[in-house]
């Protein structure tokens, strides 16, 4: 039989063709995370508070670390917000300006966010895929494992460590990165045991790629849309851990900040009539965290339209 | 289900042994001794102190003393702040303070956060519904610490309607602001998790059975749909129970109510490591206890458990 090759050219032209035309997975996410309301504002928020925190510090009128003597013993009458003095969130009780002390304060928490949850990526990606890809005795001991760190009150492991190696960001960045990772590897797995029987993985292990591979190769890419959704999810949480130990006045030390620390010093204060020192960092902690929970949800649904 | 109780402790018990040995090992692997902060200390007394702690003892050794001193009598030693104190002292002061507002904030995030849920599933889509949902979204985003200054804020400064901390006994207007600072963010998550649970369970066929055969809907509800909607409740109440003592430490700083979080924080200001461990182990044990009640439970609530 003759096969009209010029036929059979146009054929393989317009599989290509359509094949570039059509939407893939990631496109069509893409078209339904704009549609939800949202998430949308969700993304607009956090991009204004992550402009907030680069740009804040040239926009600020006083460095973070100058004391303004002349407000300095009647904070509450005269170091509140104002446009005339360039104190535009106000002055905490020392007399810095928390315009800048709260621009500090975000970039600490986001990078604490930020640093928690990529350590939770990386880890809790690599941990997961293996244990359910690889399974038997070796999943069991290694699940097993993250029960039994998962039922310890970490919080309290948490600072303990902190109180031992001192409590410096560095060791805040570690102690949160030691917990972060377990519920990701948990789900991670979950998720690698429904891909480790589908027909791509059979035909991986029948060409003899190795088992390290696969999990790089064709494991993890597949598990992508999971890890994006809760590393978006997770960082909020770890903004939450870290506020939590430094309002307790155990996390970031002088002269550095963050939002918890923040929030602790205005909620210390407030009695004394200078409400501002709370509403400031509050209002950007809350914004934040809602923004996230909005996009995480946004993103969730975005790739998993059938489960709403 | 003896065997599976039986299993269960079998894991319970390796993982506090390891909390004890890996908080004792962390513990020692503190730079310095306890007592290097008091400077100029002659060594004939430094020597005199660490023989006193067991601190001269090899490391192995000190560890069996100290496993062996919880396990057989639930002694966690000496503080090395208070001299005159010992960890079981300091705890055994604000323990029953924890407990209290606690428990009532436990009953109360449960027995609010499943009201909610199960109110907010039956009238769907009403503006019961839109409040519940609501106040659960509101709610992520406002944990205990900052729910604190918030109500001492609205509640003492501004409306000057209840003190602003203390305990005093455990007065009913001291106890209000800790355990709505406490229960707020837990009952939301219970709304919110009972609200989708019961919708899925409402729309499966053992209730369309229930309804067709003629039940009234409180029956129905009562009877058919509470029990399966609660797995998922039953399964978020063991790391609620984490977050929730975790979260009495900001109770006990901010409202001064002198429960064990204010003994755990202010021993990790100052370098007490004993208090540290002993608060750290015994917050462990609870937590490993609670979570076999939970999974007793849920193997009880499911029939489809193998166990």
């Amino acid at each position: 039989m003759v096969i009209d090759s010029t036929k059979m050219k146009s054929l393989a032209d317009r599989l290509a063709g359509d094949e570039v035309k059509g939407r893939s997975l990631w496109a069509d996410a893409r078209k339904r995370f704009f549609k939800n309301k949202a998430a949308v504002g969700g993304l607009l928020v956090l991009l204004l508070v992550l402009a907030f925190a680069v740009f804040g510090t040239s926009i600020a009128r006083y460095s973070n670390e100058t004391l303004d003597f002349s407000v300095m013993g009647q904070i509450a009458e005269k170091g509140g917000p104002s446009l005339a003095n360039g104190h535009y969130f106000g002055t905490d009780d020392l007399g810095r300006d928390l315009f800048a002390r709260t621009v500090q304060g975000t970039q600490i928490s986001l990078a604490v966010g930020i640093v928690g949850s990529a350590i939770a990526v990386l880890v809790g990606t690599f941990y997961g895929a293996f244990a359910g890809y690889v399974g038997g005795r070796t999943d069991n001991v290694m699940m097993r494992l993250v029960d039994i760190l998962m039922s310890i009150p970490y919080m309290f492991v948490l600072i303990l460590l902190l109180v031992v190696f001192g409590r410096s960001i560095i060791m805040l960045f570690m102690g949160i990165g030691l917990i972060s990772w377990l519920d990701m590897s948990r789900i991670v797995r979950g998720q690698t045991l429904s891909l480790k029987h589908k027909e791509f993985i059979e035909a991986a292990e029948a060409t003899g790629v190795s088992r390290l591979t696969i999990i790089r190769r064709h494991i993890v890419p597949n598990l992508l849309g999971v890890v994006a959704v809760y590393a978006t999810l997770l960082v909020p949480l770890m903004i939450l851990t870290e506020s939590f130990i430094s309002f307790l006045g155990l996390g970031v030390q002088e002269p550095l900040t963050s939002w918890g620390a923040l929030i602790s010093e205005g909620a210390g204060t407030m009695n004394y009539g200078t409400l501002w020192q709370l509403a400031f960092p509050l209002f950007f902690f809350v914004i934040t965290l809602f923004a996230f929970f909005f996009v995480g949800d946004g993103l969730r649904d975005a790739l998993d339209p059938k489960d709403r | 289900m003896f065997a599976f109780i039986v299993r269960r402790l079998a894991i319970a018990v390796p993982t506090l042994l390891l909390l004890i040995v890996f908080s004792f090992l962390l513990m020692h692997a503190a730079p310095g001794g306890p007592f290097v902060s008091e400077r100029g200390l002659p060594p004939a007394v430094l020597a005199n102190l660490n023989a006193k702690y067991g601190l001269d003892q090899p490391m192995w050794r000190q560890m069996l003393t100290y496993v062996w001193g919880i396990v057989s009598d639930f002694d966690f030693g000496p503080s090395f702040i208070y001299k005159d104190r010992t960890v079981n002292a300091i705890i055994a002061q604000g323990f029953p303070v924890t407990l209290t507002y606690g428990a009532i904030s436990f009953v109360v995030a449960v027995v609010a956060g499943v009201s909610l849920g199960v109110a907010a599933a039956i009238w769907h889509n009403s503006w019961l519904d839109y409040l519940a949902v609501g106040i659960s979204i509101g709610a992520q985003v406002l944990p205990n610490f900052v729910m604190a200054p918030i109500l001492v804020l609205v509640f003492t400064l501004w409306l000057g309607w209840l003190p602003g901390g203390g305990w005093e006994g455990g007065q009913w207007q001291y106890l209000i602001m800790p355990v709505v600072a406490l229960s707020t963010s837990f009952m939301a998550s219970i709304a919110r998790i009972t609200r989708s649970s019961m919708l899925e369970v409402m729309n499966s066929n053992h209730i369309r059975t229930a309804k067709a055969k003629g039940l009234p809907m409180r029956k129905v509800i009562i009877r058919h749909a509470l029990k399966p909607a609660m797995l998922p409740v039953v399964s978020y109440l063991g790391p609620a129970f984490v977050t929730m003592i975790t979260g009495s430490v900001v109770v006990d700083m901010y409202f001064s109510t002198g429960g064990i979080g204010k003994a755990f924080v202010d021993s990790a200001l100052n370098r007490d490591y004993a208090v540290m461990m002993g608060v750290t182990i015994l917050v462990g044990t609870l937590t490993v206890l609670f979570n076999l009640l939970v999974d007793i439970l849920y193997a009880w609530i499911d029939p489809k458990i193998r166990y």
